[in-house]
C-alpha cells in the first residue's frame, strides 16, 4: 500500500464519472445540457489526468496517464461504485453528479492544505468546479423533484437506486489512510456532516426524502465492481489496446 | 455554412420596387441589416432557412464525432474531442439565437429538423468508422466549413455575421487539431497510417460535395449574392479548398483519392476529377448511409427529454406562483 494508490483511486473516480457523463454528449434533453454535461465531463477528466500523471510519477515505474487509464482491467480499477452506475435517465445522472460533487467539494477544500503540492494545485481548481457541479446538478434535482408527477417519480427512483452507494464515499482504503496520515489527502469520514447538510438542503426544496441505506454496497476500492464497469472499460480501451505502443 | 443543403435564396416578395431599391442601396453600401430593420420578406425567409440549416448542421454534426468520445485512444484526445463536440453544440446555440432574431423560435426550427422538413449538411450522413475519422473530419469537414464561413463574417445580416466571427475562430482551431490528429497517425505505425489513408479515401469526395453543385447547376445563388448573404460561388470556394488541402495531404504523405487531380499552371490551381453528382443528390435527398440514424438519434434525444423540459417549466411556474403568494 502506498500514497500513489490513493491518488489512483481518486483519479479512477474522476475518469469513470467523466466518461459516464460524456456518454450524453449529443443526446441531452436540451441543447443547454448538451453543453453543460461535456463541461462537467471535461472538469472531471482534467482532474483525472493530473492525478494519474502524479500517481504514475510517485509510483516510479514510468507509467503514464494513458498506461494507467487504458491498460488496467476492471479488477485493477479502484473507483467507488457510485461513479460507474449507468446513466439510466437524466434524473439518475444529475443525482449521481450531485452526490459526488457534494462529497468532492469539501474534500478539495480540505485538500487545499495538503502536504503535496500537486494535490494542492488540483484542489484549488477542482473545488471551484465542484461548487459549480453542486449548483448545476442540485438545481436539476430540485427542478425534477418539484416539477411534474413524472419527474418527481423518476427522481425518487434515482434516490432509491443510488443511495446505497453513498456510504462507500466516506470509506478510506488502506492506501487512503496512509495518504491521510501523511497529510496528503483529507480524512474521508470527516466530510459526512458537510455532505449531509448539502444534500438535505437540496432535498428539502426537491421534496425528496433522504433514505438510510438498509445495506450499503461497497467494494470498488478493492476492485470488486458492478458488471457495468467492464463494459465501460472495454469501450474506453478498445482502440488504445488494439495498437500496443502506438502514439496518438 | 454548409451551403450544399441549402439550395438558394427566396426571391418571392410583396414589396414595392422603391422599397427594394432602398434596401439594395443599403446592402450595396455594405451596411449591416439588423433584426429590427425593414427587410424584404424573401431576405428574411432566406436567412431563416440558411441560418436554421447551419444551426441544424452543427447539432447533427455532434453525432458522428460524438460516436468516438467514449473510445478516444488517449486521455488528451478524449478531452479535446469532448471539447470540440461541445463547441459544435455552442455554434448551434448561437445560430439558433441569430435565427430567433428573425422571428422564428428554436422549438419551431427543431420540429422542422425532426420532421425532415428542414435540411442540414449531408456530410454528417456519412458514418465515422475509425479513430482516424476524428482527424479527417476536423481537417477536411471543419476546413471546408471555414472556407464557406469566412465570407459569412461579412454577411449583410448583422447577427449572422457576428456569430460567424466567433464560430470561425473555433472552427479553425478544430481544423488545426484535426490535421494534427491525422499527422500523428500518418507518422505512426503502418496500421495507423493505413487508418489515416482509408479515412481520407472515404471523406475526400463528400468534403468536396459540401460546396454544393457546380455554379452552372446552382439555381438560386444570384439573389443571395446580390443580397450579400453569399459572396463567392460554390466552385470558387471548392477551388480554394482543394488548393489549400492538396499540399497538406502531400506533407502528410497521404494520397488524395483522385487520379485526375493535377496542378493547372494556367489557372494557378488544381484540376480535379468528376464529382459523383448522383451520390451528391442521393445524399442531399436524404438517402445518405446514416441519414435515418441521425434523425432517429435526434428525435430520441428530444422525445426522451420531453419530461425533463416539462418538469423545468412546471417547476418555474410553481416557483413563480409561490413567490406571488408570498408577496
Ligand atoms: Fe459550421
Ligand atoms: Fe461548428
Ligand atoms: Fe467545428
Amino acid at each position: 500500500m502506498a500514497v500513489w494508490e490513493a491518488l489512483l483511486e481518486l483519479a479512477d473516480d474522476h475518469l469513470v464519472l467523466g466518461h459516464r457523463i460524456s456518454e450524453w454528449c449529443g443526446h441531452a434533453p436540451m441543447l443547454e445540457e448538451d453543453l453543460a454535461m461535456p463541461n462537467m465531463g471535461l472538469d472531471l477528466i482534467g482532474t483525472a489526468r493530473t492525478l494519474y500523471d502524479h500517481a504514475g510519477k510517485l509510483e516510479g515505474k514510468g507509467r503514464s496517464e494513458d498506461d494507467l487509464a487504458y491498460l488496467r482491467d476492471e479488477r485493477e480499477y479502484r473507483n467507488c461504485l457510485l461513479v460507474e452506475r449507468p446513466n439510466e435517465d437524466f434524473a439518475h445522472t444529475m443525482l449521481r453528479q450531485f452526490y459526488f460533487a457534494a462529497f468532492m467539494r469539501p474534500y478539495w477544500l480540505a485538500a487545499l492544505n495538503s502536504a503535496d503540492a500537486t494535490v494542492r494545485g488540483v484542489a484549488g481548481k477542482a473545488e471551484k468546479e465542484m461548487a459549480y457541479h453542486i449548483r448545476h446538478a442540485g438545481e436539476w434535482v430540485i427542478r425534477l423533484g418539484d416539477g411534474t408527477e413524472e419527474s418527481a417519480a423518476r427522481m425518487r427512483d434515482a434516490v432509491e437506486a443510488l443511495h446505497i452507494y453513498v456510504d462507500e464515499l466516506f470509506d478510506s482504503s488502506d492506501a487512503a489512510r496512509m495518504a491521510e496520515a501523511a497529510g496528503v489527502l483529507p480524512v474521508r469520514a470527516d466530510l459526512r456532516d458537510t455532505w449531509e447538510r448539502t444534500v438535505s438542503e437540496v432535498f428539502a426544496e426537491a421534496l425528496l426524502e433522504q433514505p438510510k441505506a438498509a445495506y450499503a454496497q461497497r467494494g470498488g476500492r478493492e476492485g470488486i465492481h458492478n458488471e457495468a464497469l467492464g463494459h465501460l472499460l472495454a469501450e474506453m480501451q478498445v482502440v488504445h489496446r488494439a495498437h500496443p505502443g502506438a502514439r496518438w | 455554412m454548409y451551403s450544399q443543403g441549402l439550395i438558394g435564396a427566396d426571391g418571392r416578395t410583396e414589396e414595392t420596387p422603391e422599397f427594394l431599391a432602398r434596401f439594395q442601396k443599403r446592402i450595396d453600401a455594405e451596411e449591416k441589416i439588423e433584426p429590427k430593420d425593414e427587410m424584404p420578406e424573401g431576405y428574411r425567409r432566406t436567412l431563416i432557412r440558411q441560418i436554421g440549416q447551419h444551426a441544424h448542421s452543427e447539432i447533427v454534426g455532434m453525432l458522428p464525432e460524438g460516436n468516438w468520445i467514449t473510445r478516444a485512444p488517449s486521455l488528451r484526445r478524449k478531452a479535446a474531442l469532448l471539447a470540440k463536440v461541445q463547441d459544435e453544440g455552442g455554434h448551434g446555440l448561437y445560430l439558433y439565437s441569430a435565427a430567433e432574431t428573425l422571428g422564428v423560435s428554436r422549438e419551431e426550427m427543431t420540429e422542422e429538423l425532426l420532421s425532415g422538413k428542414a435540411k442540414y449538411s449531408s456530410i454528417f450522413n456519412y458514418p465515422t468508422l475509425s479513430w482516424a475519422d476524428m482527424g479527417t473530419i476536423g481537417w477536411l469537414v471543419d476546413g471546408a466549413a471555414i472556407m464557406n464561413q469566412i465570407p459569412l463574417c461579412r454577411c449583410s445580416f448583422g447577427p449572422y455575421a457576428r456569430a460567424m466571427i466567433r464560430v470561425c475562430k473555433e472552427e479553425s482551431f478544430h481544423q488545426r487539431q484535426g490535421y494534427e490528429i491525422v499527422m500523428t497517425l500518418a507518422q505512426g505505425t503502418p496500421e495507423q497510417k493505413a487508418m489515416a489513408q482509408d479515412s481520407l479515401n472515404r471523406w475526400w469526395w463528400p468534403s468536396l460535395m459540401m460546396f454544393g453543385p457546380h455554379d452552372a447547376d446552382s439555381q438560386h445563388s444570384d439573389q443571395s449574392m446580390a443580397w450579400k448573404i453569399k459572396r463567392f460561388t460554390n466552385d470558387e470556394l471548392r477551388q480554394k479548398f482543394i488548393d489549400a488541402t492538396v499540399p497538406q495531404a502531400e506533407y502528410l504523405g497521404l494520397t488524395i483519392p483522385d487520379p485526375d487531380l493535377k496542378w493547372n499552371e494556367d489557372k494557378g490551381g488544381y484540376d480535379h476529377g468528376t464529382i459523383d453528382w448522383d451520390e451528391f443528390w442521393r445524399v442531399v435527398k436524404g438517402h445518405g448511409p446514416m441519414a435515418k440514424d441521425r434523425i432517429k438519434a435526434r428525435k430520441k434525444a428530444w422525445d426522451d427529454g420531453a419530461w425533463v423540459r416539462e418538469a423545468a417549466l412546471a417547476h418555474a411556474e410553481k416557483r413563480r406562483a409561490r413567490k406571488i403568494a408570498a408577496e
